[in-house]
């Protein structure tokens, strides 16, 4: 996932260490950042991002073929350390993309965030917008994925029952063979095990079921991904779509599941503390372009532009943004919710 | 005499801006409640979303062992947020402690009594905020623990409404003040109706016209009316006695004067000397004139009574005229003035009375015949005019200047040549006013030559 051309590496390198000369050490952690340089750069904005930088370069690119005088400074991290990197205001974003939706909205709702209004926001249907200050621009589903030679006697499971029923009948064969995110340390994983256990009980059920087969918890899709597409794990849930289908698909089915499918938004919001929000502003607005969804289509998925999809597929139930997002936010809330989840998915 | 009455405050304005000025306040007061009512409604909305919200966090509430848990209802927030872009805060503390939540969400002072939440406005991270603090009394450990829940939620909405509620009251105060204006002006017009229809009856009134009035009017109007016919009544009244006195009296003075004249003329014959008799034909002549003045006093006075009670019948003007040139003739041969009647063809009838009329006509051609020379002749002409037929009389008198055919026409009034021919001055003021009460026209203009011109159209049957 990362990139693997050397000159980028030496780049982030240099960059990094004159960052760590230039100053104190930040108050948040980044994984990768990336400065693309324009020809004749004469503004910059700083985009915080949890998407991987193969996902995102060529959407930089395609800005900067738009807006050839603004150089583009990508830093890649989680969502949880860029929520930091917000409250703490230093190093100010211009623009923070962000998977995390309660986290996007949390800002938003403490007033972090600044209003921006265009066109192309105007489009966007209520439900992939809030407060004009947290646009949506890519709908990504929690998907199942399963390894196709564990299946090959096995019928595929359509919905959560048909999966616990699966399970359930065929212990051996899935005991330690199972993935999912690890809720206490991922934000994603987090929001979609909590959207479950609003859609629906058998959330609980299928980890209690889970739990008894030694599930093993991951940190990220791509990783549960790839231990699918080996054969070490037989199936993996509430992997985001989005990744499963970027990736080679020989070994690996994806499955929508047909009682919901949860679907995630990815948002951008410009925060108070940003140096040129009206450049990301035209940053929000080429997302939401043809040319910007053309190309993230091709990379994540199809956006909140493209409606089709939701008229097609009755399973499909998008993740609203509001307050409701924040409840899951709440100290109490979180810590209860991880204990029952954890004491049903870790069983010795 | 007749200085225009300087005219107080009009009604019609006092009452206008009377009207204008209440209907002013009452928009002024519509505007105000409308958005006092509503605002308040959409205050009470928010209120009530925030106070579910906050019952429901409260209600989930429990104690385990030490420590207070809450398990936030995901409808708590998320119906905060529905169809709105609101903001949301919240806050669950103790007394102690803040238990979990934005920890500098404004709290009250006291925890209100439970059941009993309280509202409040507030500004928090930038906005102005609503915010309902709700108690709940758990017991922890056997201790009964107060645990305040604050729920907050920024007012764009709120504001938003108001705001339209603002321009919807100003709408409504503003459409109620036109069209109770309009209204308004319309009472006004149509209460003071009746006043200024009984003003233009008053005035459409001929100066003679003495009648009482007996069109409707209404309560407040009656006394005035009364009064005003009343004193109509009276003044009728005393003209007529008036009129009666003068026709009595030249009525008297007529019949002592043409024992007189009789007696004078009896003396002439006997008178021996040319002086007697030249002294005994003055004294004649002045009698005669005497005796035409009280006459036209008289006539004056009859046209004055007629015309209230006008005889109106067809009235066929050549004959009338031919009786008239007939009847005057003899007086004319004495100064050897011929009066030409010119014959007229066709029908020359008018409606009206024929012996006011008579009277008029012989006025004119008695005044001809007095101002003419000897050996002259008088031209009477009756001629169709479109809906008019008139008589045209013309001399070759001394005729008179234009200033004076106005005054002529006055009671009283005479030509400033005429000293030397006796005469009353009434003879064409009977004229204009009887060609008046028949709805004609009378009008002097001079002769081509010398003398003058009198032309009377009454309109054609």
């Amino acid at each position: 996932m990362r990139q693997s051309l050397p000159a980028t590496k030496i780049v982030g390198a240099i960059l990094a260490i004159l960052a760590l000369a230039a100053g104190p050490p930040r108050a948040f952690e980044i994984e990768t950042e990336q400065y693309f340089a324009a020809v004749d750069g004469s503004s910059e904005i700083t985009i915080m991002s949890t998407a991987d930088l193969s996902v995102f370069a060529p959407l930089v690119r395609g800005f900067q073929n738009r807006n050839p005088r603004v150089s583009v400074r990508y830093v890649v991290l989680s969502s949880a350390e860029l929520y930091s990197a917000v409250l703490a205001g230093e190093a100010a974003p211009d623009l923070v993309i962000s998977s995390a939706m309660d986290l996007q909205t949390k800002l938003a709702n403490d007033g972090f965030a600044q209003p921006f209004r265009s066109q192309a926001t105007e489009t966007l249907p209520a439900w992939a917008r809030w407060r004009d200050e947290l646009f949506a621009f890519t709908l990504e589903p929690a998907v199942l994925i399963l390894s196709k030679p564990a299946f090959a006697d096995l019928p595929r499971p359509k919905t959560r029952q048909d999966l616990i029923e699966l399970l359930r009948d065929n212990p051996e064969r899935f005991k330690n063979r199972i993935g999912t995110y690890d809720l206490r340390t991922s934000g994603l994983g987090y929001l979609f095990g909590t959207q479950d256990t609003r859609q629906s009980e058998t959330f609980w059920r299928l980890s209690e079921v889970m739990g008894a087969l030694q599930t093993r918890l991951y940190c990220c899709s791509g990783q549960m991904i790839e231990d699918v597409r080996s054969g070490e794990l037989a199936l993996a849930y509430n992997v985001l779509g989005s990744y499963a289908d970027a990736q080679d698909e020989s070994n690996v089915d994806i499955v929508l599941l047909e009682d919901y499918t949860s679907v995630m938004m990815r948002t951008a919001l410009i925060p108070n503390s940003a140096k040129n929000a009206q450049l990301a502003g035209t940053f929000i607005n080429y997302l939401l372009s043809t040319d910007g969804r053309a190309l993230l289509r091709a990379e994540i998925g199809p956006g909140p532009l493209d409606t089709d999809t939701f008229s097609s597929e009755q399973n499909l139930r998008p993740i609203r943004l509001g307050p409701g997002l924040l409840v899951y936010l709440d100290q109490l809330k979180r810590q209860s919710f991880l204990r029952a989840w954890a004491s049903a998915i870790i069983q010795p | 005499m007749n200085a225009p009455l300087k005219p107080s405050a009009s009604l019609r304005q006092r009452l206008r801006l009377q009207l204008l000025g209440l209907i002013a306040i009452l928009s002024l007061l519509l505007y105000f409640s409308v958005r006092t009512i509503a605002g308040g409604a959409a205050e009470t909305t928010q209120d009530n979303i925030l106070s579910a919200s906050a019952t429901s966090i409260i209600e989930a509430l429990h104690a385990e062992q030490d420590d207070i848990l809450l398990d936030i209802p995901y409808a708590a927030l998320s119906m905060l947020g529905a169809n709105s872009e609101e903001r949301v805060f919240y806050r669950i503390m103790t007394k102690a402690s803040t238990i979990t939540g934005y920890d500098d969400l404004p709290a009250p002072e006291t925890f209100p009594a439970p059941e009993q939440p309280v509202f409040y406005n507030s500004e928090y991270r930038g906005s102005a905020v609503r915010i309902v603090a709700m108690t709940r009394v758990i017991t922890v450990r056997d201790t009964p623990t107060e645990v305040l829940a604050l729920v907050a939620q920024t007012r764009l909405g709120q504001d938003a409404i108001t705001a339209r509620i603002a321009n919807t009251a100003a709408a409504l105060g503003v459409g109620f003040f036109l069209i109770a204006g309009i209204l308004g002006a319309l009472t006004v017009e149509s209460a003071l109706r009746p006043i200024v229809n009984i003003a233009q009856a008053v005035q459409r009134r001929g100066p003679h016209d003495l009648r009482p009035m007996l069109k409707p009017a209404p309560l407040e109007l009656a006394p005035l009316l009364a009064s005003l016919n009343s004193f109509m009544e009276r003044l009728r009244t005393a003209l007529l006695r008036t009129e009666d006195f003068i026709a009595e009296a030249a009525h008297r003075v007529r019949t002592p004067l043409a024992t007189v004249r009789a007696q004078t003329e009896i003396a002439l014959r006997r008178a021996k000397t040319p002086e007697d008799r030249e002294a005994l034909r003055a004294v004649i002549r002045a009698v005669d004139e005497s005796a035409r003045s009280a006459g036209q006093l008289l006539d004056h006075a009859s046209v004055t009574l007629r015309a209230d009670k006008m005889e109106r019948g067809d009235v066929d003007l050549s004959a009338l005229v031919k009786d008239l040139v007939h009847g005057l003739a003899p007086t004319a041969e004495i100064r050897d003035i011929r009066i030409i009647l010119h014959p007229a063809e066709g029908e020359f009838t008018t409606i009206g009375d024929p012996v006011l009329l008579m009277g008029a006509l012989r006025n004119i051609l008695d005044n001809a015949i007095k101002y003419s020379p000897d050996e002259s002749e008088i031209s009477v002409v009756l001629s169709a005019e479109e809906e008019l037929c008139c008589i045209t009389i013309c001399d070759s008198g001394r005729g008179l200047n234009d200033a004076e055919q106005k005054t002529l026409t006055r009671r009283f009034g005479r030509g400033s040549n005429v000293a030397d021919v006796v005469g009353s001055g009434l003879g064409l003021t009977i004229v204009s006013e009887v060609v008046a009460a028949h709805g004609g026209s009378f009008r002097l203009t001079p002769n081509k030559e010398r003398g003058t011109c009198a032309k009377v159209c009454l309109p054609r049957k």
